[in-house]
């Protein structure tokens, strides 16, 4: 059963054709990666997915609701949750409030004043939180202020942003990018075990490393459209996509 | 069982909080700020700024437009005064819903931009207000004069009740207590500490932690299913009914209202306050606008002669130097010390004069914890310390 089905999208800035008619089937419970060469469009969709973009035509539908002209809070109260390219947390807080703010907005939605109950006494918001640190391997830090993180760690606390609020679609838009080999391998390793939860997960990747750790099913997107998709092994050796890939290079 | 619903730390602070409001008179005695009149302007801006920083403490949304919701809680608090009763208590209620209804209508427009373009929306917005009082509302303000007392005004309720009209003007009361002195600093001070619980129990609630997270990043936060626009407003609004709380509170104590507390530059003056005492902290903007108010009305007062007493010890020619160069800094120009003053703190504290007092306060614990065991590292949910 596919859980986002994306229909026939377009997508156009100033005379630059960044979405040609996009169709892509996203199945529950998979890993599907999207890979292309740099300014392929890969960005661009996922941004239609999210509501920071809407397309010209075309349909994006998630379990069975459509996505377009949503705002991005409406789009995660149905359960979509986003991982950026770079690490968005809050900053000036500790982890565990870092990690409490995404599990009082699945539980209370997108707008209640709370303000005459006090944070000390949510023990069930607490140890939801402690816990999804917990999986992450952050749980010792849980009181440091997160701007003091290495890049890998703010990833690993974003991540745990987003799974304690149990979405049914997790986005990640190149979650290794910028990161030493040590870091990246670690990432996979939670990666994988976040994937065998059960959890569907659509991947954003330059990686081939990671791309193939991970992916259940791989689309490729070259000049704004999805010239090949398919199981990994059939991706790896595909003639079309070593061209799209700089002449035809080796993969 | 959680007393007033706080935890141990705060309440230790609340503690010291009243104590530090019900003994200011003799606290404050010794650096001659122990009268009525003073600490009641501590007390009212000390509200002021407690509401200011609801919203620019947490939410980060710099606003140059309070004073407008200032003034609009003092003409609110006059013409209640005029119209129904003498009494404070209706007066203080309606100020405060007013100042509600102003910043709902302000903030409301105001939010749709962030950064500099909310800023200055909001100095728009104030400018416009004290405009209309200056010149085009007349009828309501009167204008250029002030909105005063008049012998003959209705004051309806008090007419009910069967106050006599006397020859002399009326004076504000509460039940019958006259709202002059001491008991009108009592009755400020009072009403601060029920604003700075409040601000304290926001602070330390989901809601609370929702705003410091608009501040930290606004951007996650509604990629996290959070519509971030009602938060704002809603901080916005519980601001403005601070001033509007706040600019009733002045016409108590003082039962008129002019345009010119609506003008930019008290806007400005509770942003001082607000940085100066610790933006985000709990106790910061008390401080900031004691600080503030302490310079404006002691240090203006100094002038040439008390300077030659001070530097009396010094030979003569010194004492006449020295009383000059200082003499810059104080009467009229009370604003220069105030302005290096404000400097320092910004470059050597940019956390505020609570920023300073947190660095003793950890010298110390270092100093007391190298001889006994380390400290625990305890996870906890805290802003403001």
């Amino acid at each position: 059963m596919s859980i986002l089905s994306v229909k026939n999208v377009n997508k156009r800035f100033a005379g630059l054709k960044a979405l040609n008619e996009v169709n892509l089937e996203v199945e529950a419970g998979t890993v599907h990666a999207i890979i292309g060469p740099n300014g392929a469009g890969k960005s661009t969709l996922l941004n239609c997915f999210v509501g920071r973009l809407i397309p010209d035509s075309g349909s994006v539908t998630f379990d069975g609701t459509s996505l377009l002209g949503k705002a991005p809070h409406e789009i995660n109260q149905v359960g979509v949750s986003r991982v950026f390219q770079t690490p968005e947390i809050y900053g000036d807080l500790n982890l565990l409030e870092n990690v409490m703010i995404p599990t009082f907005a699945r539980r209370d939605g997108a707008f209640k004043i709370n303000a005459w109950s006090a944070v000390s006494d949510e023990h069930d918001i607490k140890a939801q939180a402690i816990s999804s640190l917990e999986d992450v391997g952050l749980l010792d830090s849980a009181g440091v202020t997160a701007s003091q993180l290495s890049r890998g760690d703010k990833r690993r606390l974003e991540l745990a942003m987003c799974l304690v609020q149990k979405p049914k679609l997790l986005l990640l838009d190149e979650p290794t990018a910028g990161m030493a080999r040590a870091d990246t391998n670690s990432t996979i390793d939670l990666l994988k075990t976040i994937a065998e939860t059960g959890i569907t997960m659509m991947i954003i990747e330059h990686d081939m490393h990671v791309v193939f750790s991970l992916a259940e099913r791989i689309s490729v997107l070259a000049q704004g459209t999805v010239i090949v998709e398919g199981l990994p092994d059939e991706i790896k050796g595909h003639p079309k996509v070593q061209e799209a890939y700089l002449g035809g290079a080796q993969l | 069982m959680k007393w007033l619903n706080i935890d141990k730390s705060d309440r230790m602070l609340l503690v010291i909080f009243v104590l530090a409001v019900l003994f200011a008179p003799i606290i404050m005695e010794p650096i001659g700020g122990g009268y009525p009149d003073l600490l009641q302007k501590f007390a009212i801006f000390g509200v002021f700024a407690i509401g200011y920083n609801i919203l620019f403490g947490l939410t980060g949304y710099l606003s140059f437009g309070h004073a407008a919701f200032l003034g609009v809680g003092s003409y609110t608090a006059v013409w209640t005064f005029k119209l129904l009763t003498m009494n404070v208590i209706p007066a203080i209620i309606l100020a405060t819903v007013m100042g509600g209804i102003f910043s709902l209508a302000i903030g409301y427009v105001a939010l749709r931009r962030s950064g500099i373009y909310f800023s200055i929306l909001t100095l728009a917005f104030a400018q416009m207000s004290y405009n209309l009082a200056y010149s085009v509302l007349t009828p309501i303000t009167n204008g250029e004069t002030g909105l005063q007392l008049r012998q003959q005004d209705a004051r309806v309720i008090d007419g009910m009740f069967g106050v006599e009209r006397t020859d002399a003007l009326p004076s504000t009361d509460l039940f019958g207590l006259a709202m002059s002195g001491w008991s009108g600093y009592y009755f400020c001070g009072v009403i601060l500490i029920l604003m700075f619980f409040i601000s304290l129990r926001i602070f330390r609630s989901p809601f609370g932690i929702m705003l410091r997270a608009i501040k930290s990043n606004q951007n996650r936060l509604s990629y996290t299913g959070v519509n971030t626009r009602p938060y704002t407003l809603a901080a916005f609004v519980i601001s403005g009914m601070y001033a509007g709380l706040a600019g009733g509170l002045l016409a108590v104590t003082d039962p008129l209202a002019g345009a010119e507390r609506m003008q930019w530059t008290a806007s400005g003056e509770v942003v001082l306050m607000t940085i100066l005492g610790g933006a985000g902290t709990l106790v910061g903007p008390v401080v900031g606008a004691g600080v503030i108010k302490y310079f404006e009305n002691i240090f203006s007062a100094f002038n040439h002669g008390i300077l030659l007493d001070a530097f009396s010890f010094l030979p003569e020619a010194l004492q006449q130097a020295f009383a000059t160069l200082f003499g810059l800094f104080v009467g009229e120009g009370w604003h220069l010390t105030l302005g290096a003053l404000f400097m320092l703190i910004v470059i050597f504290l940019p956390g505020g004069l609570m920023e300073g007092v947190n660095r003793i306060k950890n010298v110390i614990r270092r100093r007391s914890s190298s001889s006994g065991p380390p400290p625990t590292t305890d996870v906890s949910v805290k802003a403001g310390e």
